[in-house]
């Protein structure tokens, strides 16, 4: 696996093309196209229902497109002369995680290896448990497991056969907020440490950014964005796509002469005709509290302490709903207070009014 | 090879040979349609040859029939469902509201012991109470005794062997159906609507009019459709009490009349009846999807009684259990052990324990078999052909015992010629009759009428198993066969332990399908029963009649086991 990932040029692991699927009348998947290179850990980020569960089990073979192809290393595996769901060779860790009750942890671990001799088997199972540091657990049932142990066991099962992709789904949503960052962490390094392949489905920005190489963003069944992280966030696509990551402070403007008019101030608007409804959206953190004495006149409604910081909201001039600013430690404003506002207004997207 | 199994000394099952040859999904569906097609043939031509030999009679029965026994015998199957509907309500809503509204001493016990009357078949509830109140019996010699009557015929009490006398007896063992499933309902639905009444003002017997029944309505029903349709199977209570039912027609024309296509001819009549109860079912199912919320259900808070009120409501509470089950189960030990004593077991009884395990267990075990296949099909096959397969199957368990004798007789018969043919242009020679002669056709019998329930606990065993549990399988590489066998198998098994009881229990019961369909001079508990208590000699049949019903007593056990399950699960916050 290592020395697949170091081969000079990327591989092209897993390759959908056009995958559609409805369920009834409902399209679940619509022409969605991915390309997963291997060693890479990619992210399908969505909100729930988007379909992005539903594209991992056309992946795994336990859902058969209607049409479109699943490749895998150059393969067709889905369709007539296609290779079942038991035959890909692909790792799939269920949300529930699905330990078997009736086996043991190490028999659960070991359950993918049924085709390696005894004792290989028993070889391999041991060092995936080594791995997740749940060796001394070996002979427990999965009943009597934490959250975070289930967790470690489904991803050693899951990893044990040595699957050529391994699947995700939503693995850290029945943790508590706790456990999940550092099991989150630990889940990352065997996972960069065994260069495995990983698609992973997740609802949570955050999740996909701290951990993924790329994020394939999803909408109603259809793919809106591929990128890495920072592309997402800062060059996002659509309306939606930039909603995804964070709130938006978003102002109406309408061009004119190649620019926008916002109480901030005018921003250019390459792209746009004359007199075209824009919404300008920025990223919270780009406004900004005005040290000098001037920008935007605010008032300060609410104050929110959140420990290592505040949040202030404020009415600014001009803007018809408030607006939220972090402040840092120290800054003693209070409601009813006047305050000053910049923005970074580089760091803002701009959309035609009406699109998503 | 180390299998996940092994541990469990699971013996792999036909299941993976039946299906290693549909690793994917085409090819392997035709092993499945014919099966599904087998199944039907074997369910349905009872049916069909019913209909069959129905019309090959027609010209000089029907009008006999029509004009002399089916207007009675409909008019009595009338009276009779009509009045055990009307108390099993009674007796079984009331009794699930007793122990479900009201809290007092003795009530957790009462709310078990309300379904032990389901331990004692209709046969044997007639066949102690007649024995009971004869008039040399236990009940009026202490009647006349206290009384300071000497003479029998001086007391006149109302006669047992009427139709009222067979309603009341029906009722009082058949109530379970209904109170089992009207109790689950307050346990699990009703705690939050009744607490609302409550809290408006209302009185706890105003709620149950107004709030408890109405909403147990489709519970009641239920139970109320599968009560009459065992009311429907009776042929031993109804003919020892003299109440000339459709079944009991069905069974006199056949074997007193030596009219097979006249009791062909009732019996069709009945399957009218019968189908009228399984659409009532359905109906009073439908739109029953389980309102599932995440949140813990509640049962309401029980008012607390004391002192007199509390012992008239155990009083009232008892009262079922005792005529249901303890009184003929007291009469039943005290016959048997008085029995004992004086001339030891009953010669035959070995051989007819023997006969009876033999053809249980025999139809038991094809019976799990097929019904773990059958309940697994959705899973193995595709879910359409699967579904159709479990509603096939399933369907025998409304035919009663004797339609089906009478609409087996045919097809196995049959099918006996053509092996004799078959064996007589091989060997020259042809054996005795397989189906009517040995014990196949009674196995036969036992399979289609109780296929249903195998396949039911099946299903439902297979049902808690989460569905990512055998996706994890497949992705783990097992074909669908292996994940079957490795994961829903053992995890199914206690479900396939407690169906294969059921069914079981169930065929050592039933007695009008071994009546008819059993091979000569083969007689089993239920058969000898029946014989000891047509010729009026009571107490020879107790020692059988209290094996049957300690039978009985394990699904009730089991019942039991599960009911408590549900308990827990819903004390969990």
């Amino acid at each position: 696996m290592i020395a697949e990932r170091t081969g000079a040029a990327a591989q092209v692991r897993l390759h959908l093309d056009a995958v559609c699927l409805s369920f009834g009348r409902t399209r679940v998947l619509d022409a969605v196209d991915l390309t997963v290179e291997a060693g890479e850990i990619v992210a399908l980020l969505g909100d729930s229902g988007c379909g992005k569960s539903t594209l991992l089990r056309v992946v795994a073979g336990l859902e058969q497109p209607d049409s479109g192809t699943v490749s895998l290393d150059g393969v067709v595996v889905n369709g007539r002369g296609g290779v079942p769901a038991e035959g890909r060779g692909v790792g799939l860790m269920f949300q529930d995680y699905a330990l078997f009750p009736h086996l043991t942890v190490a028999e659960n671990v070991r359950f993918g290896l049924h085709r390696r001799p005894a004792a290989q088997a028993q070889a391999i199972a041991q060092a995936r448990l080594d791995q997740v540091g749940l060796a001394a657990r070996a002979e427990s049932y999965p009943g009597t497991l934490s959250g975070g142990e289930s967790q470690r066991v489904a991803l050693a099962r899951a990893l044990a056969p040595g699957p050529r992709i391994l699947l995700l789904d939503e693995p850290f949503s029945n943790l508590d907020r706790r456990t999940r960052d550092h099991v989150r962490a630990d889940t990352l390094s065997v996972l960069r440490a065994s260069g495995t392949t990983t698609l992973l489905v997740t609802h949570d920005a955050d999740e996909a950014l701290a951990l993924c190489d790329r994020i394939a963003l999803m909408r109603a069944g259809r793919i809106v964005q591929v990128g890495s992280g920072e592309d997402l966030y800062r060059r996002p696509a659509t309306h939606f796509a930039a909603r995804f990551f964070t709130d938006l402070v978003e102002i109406d403007g309408r061009c004119r002469d190649g620019v926008v008019e916002t109480p901030f101030g005018p921003v250019p608007a390459p792209g746009f005709a004359a007199g075209e409804a824009v919404l300008v959206c920025l990223r919270p953190e780009a406004i900004r509290l005005a040290d000098d004495g001037g920008g935007l006149r605010a008032t300060v409604v609410e104050r929110r302490f959140l420990g290592s910081r505040a949040i202030l909201v404020a009415m600014a001039q001009g803007m018809p709903v408030p607006v939220s600013l972090a402040v840092p430690h120290g800054d003693a404003t209070v409601p009813g207070d006047t305050i000053g506002l910049r923005a970074d207004l580089d760091g803002g997207f701009l959309f035609r009014r009406g699109e998503d | 090879m180390l299998t996940a199994a092994a541990p469990h000394g699971l013996t792999p099952p036909p299941v993976a040979d039946l299906a290693r040859r549909s690793p994917s999904l085409p090819a392997g569906q035709i092993g499945w349609i014919v099966a599904a097609l087998a199944l039907a043939a074997l369910v349905l031509s009872p049916i069909v040859s019913l209909g069959v030999s129905a019309l090959a009679g027609t010209g000089e029965l029907w009008p006999h029939l029509a004009a002399h026994v089916l207007p009675q015998a409909l008019r009595d199957t009338g009276l009779l469902l009509a009045g055990v509907g009307i108390l099993v309500v009674v007796i079984g809503a009331g009794s699930a509201w007793l122990v479900s509204a009201y809290a007092f001493p003795g009530r957790r016990w009462l709310e078990a012991g309300l379904l032990l009357p389901l331990a004692v078949p209709t046969y044997i509830v007639a066949f102690a109470y007649l024995d009971l109140m004869h008039p040399i019996g236990p009940v009026q010699s202490t009647l006349r005794a206290a009384l300071g009557i000497a003479r029998p015929g001086d007391l006149v009490l109302p006669d047992l062997r009427s139709m009222p006398g067979c309603i009341v007896l029906l009722a009082f063992v058949l109530y379970p159906y209904v109170y089992l499933p009207t109790r689950a309902l307050f346990l699990m639905q009703a705690g939050g609507l009744v607490e609302a009444a409550r809290s408006l003002g209302r009185a706890p017997s105003a709620v149950f009019l107004t709030v408890a029944l109405p909403l147990a309505r489709p519970a009641i029903a239920v139970g109320v459709s599968l009560a009459l349709m065992e009311a429907l199977n009776d042929v031993g209570a109804a003919e020892f009490l003299g109440v000339r039912t459709l079944t009991v027609q069905v069974y006199a024309t056949w074997i007193n009349r030596s009219d097979l296509p006249g009791a062909a001819q009732i019996a069709l009549v009945m399957l009218a009846l019968v189908l009228a109860l399984v659409a009532a079912e359905r109906w009073a199912r439908r739109g029953r999807g389980y309102a599932a919320t995440a949140r813990a259900p509640r049962s309401m808070v029980r008012q607390e009684l004391t002192g007199a009120r509390a012992a008239l409501a155990f009083g009232l509470g008892l009262l079922p259990v005792a005529i249901g089950f303890l009184i003929p189960a007291a009469y039943l030990a005290a016959g048997a052990v008085s029995r004992i004593t004086r001339v030891g077991l009953p010669p035959t009884l070995s051989t007819e324990v023997a006969n009876t395990v033999l053809y249980a267990a025999i139809a038991t075990a094809i019976a799990t078999v097929i019904g773990f296949l059958v309940a697994a099909a959705p899973r193995l096959a595709s879910p359409r052909i699967g579904g159709a397969l479990i509603r096939i199957a399933s369907l025998g368990y409304a035919l009663p015992g004797t339609i089906l004798a009478v609409g087996l007789l045919t097809p196995l018969a049959l099918m006996d010629a053509g092996l004799s043919r078959i064996t007589e242009a091989l060997f020259g020679a042809s054996p005795a009759l397989i189906g009517l002669g040995t014990g196949g056709a009674l196995v036969t019998a036992y399979l289609v009428r109780f296929l249903g329930v195998g396949i039911g606990t099946c299903e439902a065993g297979l049902a808690r198993v989460p569905a990512s549990m055998p996706d994890a399988a497949r992705m783990l590489g097992r074909g669908p066969a292996a994940t079957v066998r490795q994961v829903q198998l053992p995890l199914a098994w206690p479900a396939l332990v407690s169906g294969a009881l059921l069914v079981f229990v169930d065929c050592v019961k039933e007695l009008p399908a071994t009546l008819l369909l059993r091979p000569l001079n083969v007689e089993t508990l239920a058969t000898h029963l029946y014989g000891e208590a047509a010729r009026g000699t009571y107490e020879d049949g107790t020692v059988a009649a209290l094996l049957i019903v300690l039978v009985g007593l394990v699904p009730v056990a089991v019942l039991l086991r599960l009911d408590g399950r549900g308990r827990r699960v819903s004390v969990d916050p």
